[in-house]
């Protein structure tokens, strides 16, 4: 069978991620396995590696793994994913946010910003920009230094028109960048109070406290059990009465950590912390 | 082709049924889940193109018209029996070997997200010979391949008959690779989900 490219066992499977846990600290274990096998099977098949052909540069090659790593993880993102999300956050968590002396904003799991300056945006327009800091965090450098750099191609900032009109706000997308050929960079005000650094949800602990969280559309990659060890996390990042953005696929299932939070909006999957 | 013992008994065995289409898919897939009766005793999943940010308001569409459970798959769901499941726009659904749903973000496959590619192959991945899966209309070839996996693992593949396929392109893409063990028209295959 291991001639063939992109064909792999789920014991196969199971066989990397010890490699990758056991030479780079990387745990996957607790990943959902149909999403993750998919990616490994599709870095296979793009650069032509069987199993052992992969094994070989996992054990042997560091500037591959960082590569895999990568490829491995999702990095697909928009601005304004699922206007409806960033119309009830305008209108239920803003006001909110809006009566604080300072807000600090931890987006988990950022990729390459785009969700960081769509909140930041957002922030902009209700006139809180300089009262807030968003702190984007991943695990692939790579991505982050994407998210500092806030350059994108002015074909995909166009792509993003309609999220940011059906998301409510005033004037079109285009008018937060600077537009020189092909790219399109943020504003600079719009990256003045950011910071993009490394964190692995997995494996790292409390950085700091947050009066909102948002973790969109990361938890769908990892086991029931490892979303509750980061739920904790989260509660624990959290000032009181602080709120929790999930992705509008991803729901809190336990009674415990229903508990914990509060649902502001279902639909949305925004929560609220109980308790201090 | 009309019905033949094969079909309907490997139809009556099967666990998981998948129906998946583009353009021109949302009438028969909608009048095949008007067939099920609230015992029907398997689980569907309905895999068809839709545009995000537009609530096209499928799962209502379907939920009124059906005597059946119908929901919009979340993140981590179990799979029940006697329920129809829709993928969500703008995720691609998989199937966890813990008999859950997954969702994942990740690119575009045939410029579609959901893609029937991914749910289709993910199946074949847990479910391997258990499964009914139909190909209706549209208007390019994703499916086909995921199609391919599943009939080599086993299922019952059919493809919607091209000639009376609104857009001919999707099932038109599984017969050429050989994917669709059968070729149904629309009212056969209604009359499939009857038996």
């Amino acid at each position: 069978m291991h001639d063939q490219f992109g064909t792999l066992s789920v014991e196969e499977l199971f066989e990397l991620i010890d490699i990758v846990k056991s030479i780079y600290g990387f745990d996957f274990s607790d990943y959902s396995k149909a999403s993750l096998k998919r990616r490994v099977i599709r870095i296979m098949q793009m650069q032509k590696l069987n199993f052992y052909d992969l094994k070989h540069l996992l054990i042997n090659d560091t500037a591959f793994f960082q590569k895999f790593l990568e490829e491995v993880t999702v990095n697909v993102t928009e601005m304004f994913r699922d206007p409806s999300f960033y119309k009830v956050l305008n209108n239920q968590v803003i006001p909110y946010l809006a009566s604080y002396q300072h807000n600090k904003i931890w987006c988990a799991g950022c990729s390459s910003g785009e969700e960081v300056y769509s909140l930041m945006i957002l922030l902009n327009e209700a006139g809180l920009r300089k009262k807030s800091f968003i702190y984007g965090t991943d695990i692939n450098t790579n991505m982050l230094n994407e998210a500092r750099k806030g350059i994108y191609s002015l074909r995909k900032i166009k792509s993003y028109a309609e999220n940011y009109q059906l998301a409510g706000l005033s004037g079109s997308i285009i008018d937060h960048f600077t537009v020189l050929y092909e790219a399109a960079t943020i504003h600079n005000e719009l990256k003045q109070n950011t910071l993009f650094s490394v964190h692995n949800l997995v494996s790292d602990g409390v950085f700091n406290e947050f009066q909102l969280i948002s973790c969109r559309n990361v938890f769908i990659y990892f086991e029931i059990k490892l979303q509750e060890h980061i739920l904790e996390l989260f509660y624990n990042s959290l000032a009181p009465l602080g709120f929790l953005c999930l992705g509008t696929k991803e729901t809190i299932r336990s009674d415990y950590f229903r508990k914990k939070f509060k649902a502001v909006n279902l639909k949305e999957n925004i929560y609220q912390k109980i308790g201090t | 082709m009309a019905l033949n013992p094969d079909i309907i008994q490997r139809w009556q065995n099967c666990k998981l049924l998948l129906l998946g289409g583009s353009a021109g898919s949302f009438k028969p897939i909608f009048n095949a889940v008007q067939t099920f009766s609230s015992n029907f005793n398997k689980v569907v999943l309905i895999v068809i193109h839709r545009k995000k940010n537009y609530l096209s308001d499928v799962e209502n569409l379907f939920a009124h018209n059906s005597r059946i459970l119908i929901r919009e798959v979340n993140d981590k769901d179990c799979i029940n029996n006697s329920t129809v499941y829709i993928a969500p726009p703008n995720y691609h659904t998989l199937i966890e070997k813990e008999m859950c749903f997954g969702l994942d973000v990740s690119e575009d496959v045939w410029y579609s997200k959901p893609s029937i590619d991914v749910s289709f192959e993910s199946a074949a991945e847990v479910y391997k010979g258990h499964c009914t899966a139909v190909l209706f209309s549209g208007a390019n070839q994703d499916g086909a391949q995921g199609l391919l996996k599943l009939r080599n693992a086993g299922s019952l593949t059919i493809a919607q008959n091209p000639a009376e396929a609104e857009m001919p392109e999707m099932p038109l893409a599984a017969i050429n690779i050989n994917a669709a063990e059968y070729i149904l028209d629309t009212k056969d295959i209604l009359q499939l989900f009857k038996t």
